[in-house]
């Protein structure tokens, strides 16, 4: 092959008679498709690697020795290539070619869910034969079988391009599905007793060229011409997806990926894609309720709703102050509707106890003055990335794919600090595993290099390997909570020593809540303003707009929950929060929501916390509010209405902007354009980012906020990290890890979904669990300072000695009944069920440490 | 370890008739035990390995670049020149051994394996040395229990002898031979899939640009793949010479070849011929090879090179056995399978009997071959079951052209005035397999029209045509039946 790296800028080739200029390398497939000449493909994929397969694509080539038939998918340009793709002889192969295709090919377009938005059918029409000349039976196989919970395969219609088998070998790397059988009997399916229980299995149903790969929750539902549908960004995690949300008749049916260059790459998880069904969910919140004198939740009007919120203020203004009111979430609102919260808490109310995370992020600090990386700095080929946070695959599925891809395709280089394997171990030698609250230790020899002796259990060639492979390219380091068991003070100390080490480095948040980092952006964090300014910074000019900010740091959730327990709280807002199940510590939250005069839950859905609440706002939720996002980058994209809100559910922001206005502050929001109109002002980060920009040709990606301005880190923010120390005999140190499919409300009102939780185990390292008497698979009593609870232990030597893991925040068990948010690190003993009491529940138990 | 074990072995599996021609890779057929290190060691085994290693390599690759040896099979490619062309400077490289015959009518490399693997051997040695590699998988056809055995005894005790391993005979050549079975595919003949196959994927062929096994082979690395009669060839002209060699056969096609005959034959079996200088009839009709026709009967057609090939008829027997001029004739003598077919055999079922094999061996890569060899195979059942169109001939030759477009190779063009056509033909597959099922319908369509149109106007009742063919066809391919 030529080289065409030189000074060479464009290829000219000449298709169907004019001259084209293709850049040096591109496919001719895609070369003539850029130049308005559309060779049909089945096989072929822009996002995976051409096999040239299904011969579809095959058109008259002469590059320099005469005529010849090529399947253009696997051709680069060269110079003076000649193309007809409209000779005879292209076209008798391509209709030859679609006859093959078609004589097995059952024709139930009418009952087939692709029929309408069939690249089969489409590409028939367009370049097909007209007739079939195929008189014998047809292929016949059992009509459609399910080959995972969610995907089911029908192959009679399927014409075997690979696409769904090549993704989930090469993208996914989950080769469950397979070519069987030869000649005609060809077919795909899964090995017995190996479903294809891929976390990315939609993917292949939205590439199939024919109807032969369905899912269950769009099966039958609608003819694609009955679909209409708006371009939006997924909210399910922090990597932003790019989607188009599709509709009939106001309800949501379908979610498609959409191939964003920056973003997702057309890729979506299966979360991502399948968990809009909880919006169209019975349980959603259609009205707002108020807890009545005999303490039952009773159904009111949004005028009698928003009266008591406002009386219930006004009381807590008049008694103890605007330090007895506070407000914990804000991840799942869009900007605008977050902008508009902060306003009304520390504008009109004056509280700073605001914090949109749970006690489970990082210090916001951290996140808002990080140099930050982009998934594509992040991806470059040949960089290092080094992992300080979850397991990528677990938490932000989409963001997985693109690391994998960039690992084993594009030559970047993994580096693991984290306390137990993830999805991406499979791609590094690099593993440098160790309990959690030693990871800080691991990093400084990491970057020390040199080490002789192992290092909280990591071996030290392998530390040393990992040192060699540090030097040979750009650092990105992926920063997140790797477990809530750990203070986050752990990270922040590892991410110093790397600081300092490779003050070039860049960072990826890896906080996976929805729009987190938009809400840190937009205020929603003790201490800080929007616009990523603190709240001394950004005095002058909020006090300016809003009247007045809050005079002095406020508390983050743990010291707000601690604070109500302890009766400081008069008014406590869930902004979208259930602490019961996701504050690392449930005993503290249960106490705190009793505690707490009054708590109001903003949410979509009845959640374990807003069942105990005072007073419950029905919010509109993802797909039913417009606005804007913030993902893990700080890239803003836009977010497009699709139907509307169940009953009287109303988006988050006018709820704001109606309180602020009973306590006498007009906003003077009409629109969720007008508040972004006023962020935009306000706000110098997002200064370029107005409605019209957003909307600007360039900005399908969405665009990224502008650097903060403070330069470097601020490592003074977290508390200096006290009583790490050793465990004691007997004791094991505890990690929980989350699953792409857990408790969150939007998986367990999505009838697909909800299944597909694991539910809770431990998993162990062998040599641990010897002598405790127990089997894999059997349950054990994990028992911590706090609680204890029984769930089937797995043995697994990649655990580092010394450890547990546990799968956490599942419906089975709640895993912060083990869990103090006063301890920096969770020790616990692993029993046999016999010695102890056991739970009548099974594995379900939960022994102690509830009152 | 391999003496201990002789008594054990089953006898040799027939097949070779010794012609009392020149001999250079069936010398020691003759012997019971040829199989065995003992025997190759008295019979001046493992001398060429020595000698060999006593010349530079480059030294070796000229000797054998100027012996002109051609691959075995089945493209003919000179293999001294097909060592040359992996890119410079790239490590490691692999030479692959494609010991997965099984060609419908090919079984001449199952003997080599089978009675002299340690010539085999050798023959990879002296390979890897004149091309600088170090290691070497030897893939064995699935099917072939007996030559998988007895080369992996050669192997174990060539390995015990230092033969094979480490600093060989005392030089600084180090080299390991890897065995790998296949797990029963046609098509991993094919060199991409082979190595799809070795590298544990579904055997399923690249395609070639840009997966040329020279530049991009086993495990993305350069791979030269060599056939098993051809590295067989080694030892023997290390030995004695290219120009030794090159007394043999023709001026283009030097040496002696295998060709294994089946069919009406009074004796069919692997011959050891001398290449380019023997023909059809000799073969077929002399008394040292094949003994003419089964008693009395008349050739009808034979198939020159493998189920692939496109058949000849009688007036072609005059062709010799060397790659252009069969290639001239629109037909390929492929890896020298000859299969003969009197007249007792019908044009139409034997037309099938080749289909349905290339259709039920497609590997399902690529549409045109996996759809189309079916719907031929089911055309071809349908006229047979006396069900026929008047429409199906033209079908059929239409369907082939949408696998193999444009005129197909067939014998005959010159008297129907065409242009030569080269072999092989044009393809919308991604390998030759799509074709190969079209070579058999072109080949009867064309010259038995007429069978065709008698079995779809006569619309012979199914039952009637099936017992019909019975009692008047005989098998294509018989069993080999040879005196060994």
């Amino acid at each position: 092959m030529t080289d065409t790296n030189s000074e060479v800028a464009t290829v000219p080739v000449t298709i169907n008679g004019t001259e084209i200029a293709a850049d040096p390398g591109e496919l001719l497939i895609d070369a003539a498709e850029r130049h308005g000449v559309y060779i049909p493909r089945f096989c072929y994929h822009g996002r995976m690697k051409p096999v040239g397969m299904c011969r579809m694509c095959l058109v008259e080539v002469d590059a320099g020795r005469g005529p010849a038939l090529q399947p253009s998918c696997m051709i680069p340009v060269a110079p003076g290539m000649t193309v007809d793709t409209q000779s005879d002889a292209t076209v008798k192969a391509q209709e030859g070619v679609l006859e093959f295709l078609l004589i097995n090919h059952p024709l139930d377009c009418p009952v087939c869910d692709k029929g309408g938005e069939c690249p089969l059918q489409d590409q028939t029409v367009a370049f097909g034969p007209g007739e079939s000349r195929f008189v014998e039976e047809k292929r016949h196989n059992e009509k459609p079988i399910p080959i995972s919970e969610t995907v089911l395969l029908d192959r009679e219609r399927c014409i075997l391009c690979d696409r769904c088998t090549r993704f989930a070998k090469e993208v996914a790397g989950d080769p469950l599905i397979h070519f069987m059988n030869r000649g005609g009997q060809t077919e795909v399916n899964t090995f017995p007793d190996e479903p294809f229980s891929s976390y990315f299995s939609g993917n292949t149903v939205q590439i199939c060229p024919v109807g032969a790969l369905t899912a269950k929750p769009y099966r039958f539902r609608a003819r694609p011409w009955d679909l209409d549908e708006v371009e939006s960004t997924a909210t399910t995690d922090s990597v932003g997806s790019r989607i188009v949300i599709q509709s009939s008749r106001n309800q949501v049916l379908r979610v498609l990926g959409v191939d964003s260059e920056a973003v997702n790459w057309g890729w979506l998880s299966d979360v991502e894609r399948f968990n809009f069904e909880a919006i169209n969910s019975e349980h959603r919140l259609t009205q707002p309720a108020i807890r009545d004198a005999d303490a039952e939740l009773v159904s009111s009007s949004w005028g009698a709703a928003a009266a008591a919120v406002t009386d219930k203020i006004k009381a807590a203004l008049d008694g103890a102050g605007a330090g007895s009111i506070a407000s914990i979430g804000g991840a799942r609102l869009t900007n605008e509707a977050q902008y508009a919260w902060a306003r009304l808490l520390k504008g009109v109310i004056g509280t700073d106890h605001v914090d949109a995370q749970l006690g489970d992020g990082l210090p916001a600090e951290l996140v808002l003055s990080m140099p930050r990386a982009t998934i594509a700095e992040a991806c470059r080929p040949g960089g290092i990335i080094i992992l300080l946070g979850p397991d990528p695959k677990e938490e932000l599925g989409a963001l997985f794919l693109r690391l994998r891809h960039a690992i084993v395709e594009d030559g970047a280089t993994l580096i693991e600090l984290t306390p137990g394997p993830t999805g991406l171990s499979p791609h590094t030698r690099h593993r440098l595993h160790s309990p959690t609250g030693t990871v800080a230790d691991v990093a400084t020899a990491l970057v020390k290099g040199g080490a002789t002796t192992s290092v909280a259990g990591v071996d030290p060639g392998m530390i040393n390997a990992a040192h060699d492979a540090l030097g040979a390219g750009p650092v990105t380091v992926i920063l997140g909570r790797t477990s809530v068991t750990e203070h986050p003070g752990v990270l922040a100390d590892a991410a110093r020593a790397l600081s300092a080490a490779h003050p070039d480095a860049r960072y990826l948040s890896t906080l996976r809540r929805g729009n987190i980092h938009g809400a840190l952006d937009m205020g929603l964090a003790p201490g800080v303003l929007p616009g990523r300014v603190t709240l001394a910074g950004g005095e002058p000019a909020f006090t300016e707009i809003w009247g007045s900010v809050p005079g002095s740091v406020g508390m983050g959730t743990a010291d707000t929950l601690r604070a109500a327990d302890e009766g400081g709280i008069e008014v406590l807002f869930l902004l979208g929060a259930d602490p019961l199940v996701d504050f690392p510590d449930r005993a503290l939250a249960e106490r705190a929501l009793a505690h707490a005069h009054t708590v109001i839950a903003i949410d979509l859905f009845v959640t374990e916390s807003a069942a105990v609440a005072d007073i419950v706002l029905p919010a509109a939720g993802f797909a039913e509010v417009g606005g804007t996002t913030t993902n893990l980058e700080g890239r803003v994209s836009v977010l497009n209405p699709k139907v509307t809100p169940p009953g009287t559910a109303r988006p988050d922001w006018m709820i704001a902007a109606e309180l602020a206005s009973r306590l006498g502050s007009d906003f003077g929001f009409d629109s969720d354009a007008a508040v972004w109109e006023q962020v935009t002002t306000v706000c110098p980060s997002h200064g370029q980012l107005g409605a019209d920009a957003l909307a600007g040709v360039d900005a399908e990606d969405g665009l990224l906020v502008g650097a903060p301005g403070s330069a470097g880190f601020d490592f003074a923010a977290p508390a200096a990290v006290t009583g790490v120390s050793e465990p004691e005999a007997g004791s094991l140190r505890l990690t929980v890890g989350r699953k792409m499919y857990g408790a969150s409300s939007a998986t367990r009102h999505s009838p697909s979904l909800v299944g597909l939780a694991p539910g809770t185990t431990v998993r162990m390292h062998p040599e641990n669990l010897r002598g405790i008497g127990v089997d894999t698979g059997e349950p054990v009593v994990v028992r911590s300072a706090r609680g204890s609870v029984i769930v089937p232990v797995q043995v697994d030597p990649s655990i580092p000695l010394g450890s547990v893991w546990m799968t956490g925040f599942q419906s089975d068990v709640t895993i912060n009944d083990l869990l103090n948010a006063s301890d920096p690190i969770t020790d616990v003993r692993i029993e046999a069920v016999h010695r102890t009491a056991q739970s009548p529940s099974g594995a379900g138990g939960s022994e102690a440490g509830r009152s | 370890m391999g003496e201990q074990l002789i008594g054990e072995y089953v006898d040799h599996a027939p097949g070779y008739v010794d012609n009392g021609e020149t001999k250079i890779v069936t010398s020691r057929f003759e012997y019971s035990d040829s199989f065995t290190l003992s025997r190759y060691a008295a019979t001046g085994g493992y001398q060429a390995l020595g000698a060999a290693l006593a010349r530079t390599p480059a030294d070796v690759h000229g000797e054998i670049r100027d012996a002109s040896l051609l691959g075995r099979g089945g493209a003919g490619f000179p293999c001294g020149v097909k060592w040359g062309f992996c890119p410079e400077g790239v490590w490691p490289r692999y030479l692959v051994v494609n010991g997965d015959e099984s060609e419908p009518g090919t079984y001449k490399d199952r003997l080599l394996m089978e009675r002299d693997p340690h010539q085999l051997i050798e023959g990879c040695l002296i390979a890897c040395y004149a091309v600088g590699l170090s290691q070497c998988f030897l893939y064995v056809r699935g099917e072939m229990a007996l030559a998988q055995e007895r080369l992996a005894q050669a192997l174990n005790d060539a390995y015990a002898k230092g033969y094979v391993g480490k600093d060989i005979l005392g030089s600084d050549f180090s080299c390991d031979i890897v065995l790998h079975w296949g797990a029963g595919a046609y098509i991993v003949g094919e060199e991409t899939a082979l190595i799809e196959s070795l590298e544990g994927n579904r055997g399923m062929p690249r395609l070639k640009p840009p997966f040329f096994p020279a530049a991009i082979g086993l495990y993305g690395r350069p791979t030269i793949v060599n056939n098993v009669e051809t590295l067989s060839n080694l030892p023997w002209i290390v030995n004695n010479g290219a120009d030794a060699y090159k007394t043999y056969g023709s001026e283009t096609s030097p040496g002696t070849r295998l060709f294994a005959v089946s069919g009406h034959v009074a004796r069919p079996g692997v011959y050891e011929v001398q290449h380019g200088v023997t023909t059809f009839r000799e073969l077929i009709y002399g008394d040292r090879f094949c003994g003419g026709m089964r008693d009395g009967h008349e050739l009808k057609m034979f198939i020159p090179g493998g189920g692939s090939a496109p058949w000849l008829f009688p007036e072609q027997l005059d062709l010799p056995l060397e790659a252009r001029p069969v290639g001239g004739a629109g037909t390929m003598l492929g890896s020298g399978a000859i299969v003969i077919m009197d007249e007792t055999t019908d044009a139409v079922r034997a037309c099938l009997r080749l289909v349905r094999f290339y259709a039920r061996e497609s590997c399902g890569k690529c549409t045109p071959c996996r759809e189309g060899g079916v719907w031929l195979e089911k055309i071809l059942q349908r006229i047979l079951d006396g069900h026929g169109r008047p429409d199906d001939i033209d079908l059929l030759l239409d369907v082939g052209d949408n696998i193999s477009p444009g005129p197909y190779p067939r014998a005959g063009w010159e008297a129907e005035g065409l242009e030569p056509i080269p072999f092989p033909p044009k393809q919308t597959t991604i390998c030759p397999l799509g074709p190969s099922a079209v070579a058999p319908v072109v080949s009867a369509v064309t010259r038995f029209r007429d069978e065709f149109e008698a079995r779809i106007k006569t619309r012979i009742p199914v039952n009637a045509a099936v017992s019909a063919a019975h009692s008047a066809a005989a098998p294509v391919a018989a069993p080999v039946t040879a005196a060994d």
